[in-house]
């Protein structure tokens, strides 16, 4: 049976998870977590300069925060910090949006979760990943500027 | 009884729910396009027309503060308010309206006894003896209470199963504890507690107890003077009451040695500069201005509860129960939380291969309400390994057909994840 929200793109990353795992060495890990749904995430980078080398995840969740997770990684591996914070922001403000995607850019994957921004309740899941991901690189220093680490990191929500 | 004679009698108490659907206006309502099937009572229940009504009625004709001014609308405010609290004292067996104190709800209610009595009465090395399914109102409060004073927690062992070990408590239950806190009914395990047998023999101790009653007195025949308790917190928004609105029983000597937990106007008798000196029972314990148009609401609830009959909620509640854990039961990859028998009017359970919040969305799609989460009882969560459960909760208005439709909603729900399989 087929569900307009819980489309093939989406359950596949569920149930196949893109980086999944820890990095032995990371030179950043960070934990993220929901207690209201009792979703959980530790998100490894390893980073080279400005650069995101390598990122996994582990922890468990529902479908939507594991697919969000996982596109992430997918879409976050080999770009730079300022590139991976315009991602953030576009991914929040496409959320916010209504799952409209801003003119002239591919969300590729993440098109998928379009569904979400239509159930409030339901938006924090996907973005449980991403505020998480965003405490990472603000706790790496490398190539961050003052301002970017002064900027929110958790529960910042959408 | 025959098996004809249950299902007749089954057949009738049915035709009974469905004429009672017509006293709830939400019920018509449609989420999605579908017609709503409401399956979260234990978070809060519908309000029936004449409890709408009835704080309308007062709103529009009898709405003045209470216990102040001498004219005639705040003398009418005050003999609302105050029947209100009469019939919520006999519903309830309490042997005087005296000793029932509105306050906001069940949290309020556990909150003026761990503030008013506990941080009064305990003393370092005593011990507060608690169960590990309590909702996170029934913990937290004892928590911070315990901390200041220097007592300690204890938690009643529970059995596998997911009821209390009344054996295993026997050398818990012992001296230095002074209190024992437990839920009458588990918002997460149905489980019913025998708390009048917990009283006698917390009493043999010396040990005051406090029952959290918000998942029992909408759905069966409580009796504070039975249990033996000695408080006893509820709300009304469970029992088709509004929110903000509920109610501590307490015993008459206990709250008279208690000392206030908020302080203001309405709740002194004298006031100084420098002191006051408090009101009588249980104006003590109701500062400020109380909801007054709700608590004349809960008391229409408690109306209209009584002209529907206790008795007959607790069959239909049992028959709904039954019905659903038997379907539950026998539907593949679906685990069921709590006791199988004597539980309350809610199952829990889990869809394997599907998150809880998943299920409720898709549920959601169907038009079929229901909570997913942690129910506010992180531990009993972390008790049983998982780390949020779908409940489905029935009240007086739901029908075997509901259930029904879940469990098709559940079938459909493992279908679409295993789909990309």
């Amino acid at each position: 049976m087929r569900d307009e929200l819980y489309g093939e793109i989406l359950l596949d990353h569920y149930r196949y998870p893109r980086h999944f795992g820890a990095l032995p060495n990371p030179s950043v890990r960070v934990e993220g977590k929901n207690p209201l749904c009792g979703d959980e995430f530790l998100i490894d980078l390893n980073m080279e300069g400005e650069v995101v080398r390598e990122i996994r995840f582990s922890g468990r969740g529902c479908a939507i925060s594991m697919a969000s997770a996982s596109m992430m990684t997918e879409l976050v591996t080999g770009k730079s910090v300022p590139e991976v914070k315009e991602w953030i922001d576009r991914f929040r403000n496409f959320l916010r949006d209504g799952g409209a995607p801003p003119e002239g850019v591919d969300m590729g994957d993440l098109q998928a979760l379009a569904g979400v921004a239509h159930l409030p309740v339901r938006v924090k899941c996907a973005i449980l990943a991403w505020t998480t991901l965003e405490e990472g690189i603000n706790q790496c220093k490398n190539g961050l500027s003052p301002a970017a680490l002064q900027g929110p990191a958790r529960d910042s929500g959408v | 009884m025959s098996l004809m004679d249950t299902v007749i009698k089954a057949d009738r108490a049915m035709s009974k729910a469905e004429k009672l659907r017509e006293d709830f206006p939400i019920l018509k309502t449609t989420v999605r396009g579908k017609p709503l099937v409401y399956l979260d009572n234990a978070a809060t229940s519908q309000r029936p027309s004449q409890v709408l009504a009835a704080y309308c009625f007062f709103c529009q004709s009898h709405n003045a503060n209470v216990h102040r001014g001498i004219h005639s609308l705040g003398e009418q405010a005050t003999d609302r308010y105050e029947a209100a609290r009469r019939k919520v004292a006999t519903f309830i067996g309490a042997p005087s309206e005296k000793t029932v104190v509105f306050t906001r709800g069940t949290t309020e209610s556990i909150n003026l006894v761990a503030y008013g009595y506990a941080r009064k009465f305990l003393k370092p090395g005593d011990a507060v003896m608690l169960t590990q399914m309590e909702h996170h109102a029934n913990l937290v409060p004892w928590q911070i209470v315990a901390t200041t004073m220097g007592a300690s927690l204890r938690f009643w062992p529970m059995t596998p199963e997911g009821t209390l070990d009344m054996s295993a408590a026997s050398d818990l239950l012992q001296p230095p504890v002074k209190i024992v806190a437990l839920t009458h009914v588990s918002n997460v395990l149905g489980t019913i507690n025998p708390v009048q047998e917990i009283a006698r023999r917390a009493h043999a101790i010396g040990a005051k107890v406090l029952v959290d009653g918000a998942q029992a007195v909408p759905h069966m025949r409580v009796n504070v003077a039975d249990i033996g308790c000695d408080f006893y917190a509820f709300s009304g928004h469970k029992m088709c009451g509004p929110t903000g609105i509920g109610a501590l029983w307490g015993r008459e000597e206990l709250l008279e040695e208690m000392d206030p937990f908020m302080t203001g106007g309405e709740m002194i008798r004298e006031v100084w500069l420098d002191h006051a000196t408090w009101n009588e029972l249980p104006y003590k314990f109701e500062p400020g201005t109380p909801p007054i148009a709700e608590a004349v609401s809960m008391g229409a609830a408690v109306d209209y509860l009584n002209h529907i009959g206790m008795d007959w909620i607790q069959e239909h509640d049992r028959q709904l129960v039954t019905h659903a854990m038997n379907q539950l039961l026998a539907e593949d990859g679906v685990k069921i939380f709590g006791p199988q028998d004597g539980r309350g009017a809610l199952v829990s359970f889990n869809v394997e291969g599907v998150h809880p919040h998943d299920l409720a969305t898709l549920l959601d799609r169907d038009g079929i309400a229901v909570r997913a989460g942690h129910h506010c009882a992180q531990p009993l969560m972390r008790w049983l390994g998982v780390p949020a459960t779908v409940r489905a909760s029935f009240y007086i208005y739901n029908l075997p057909e509901e259930i029904d439709q879940l469990l098709e909603g559940i079938r459909r729900a493992k279908e679409v994840f295993a789909y990309a399989r």
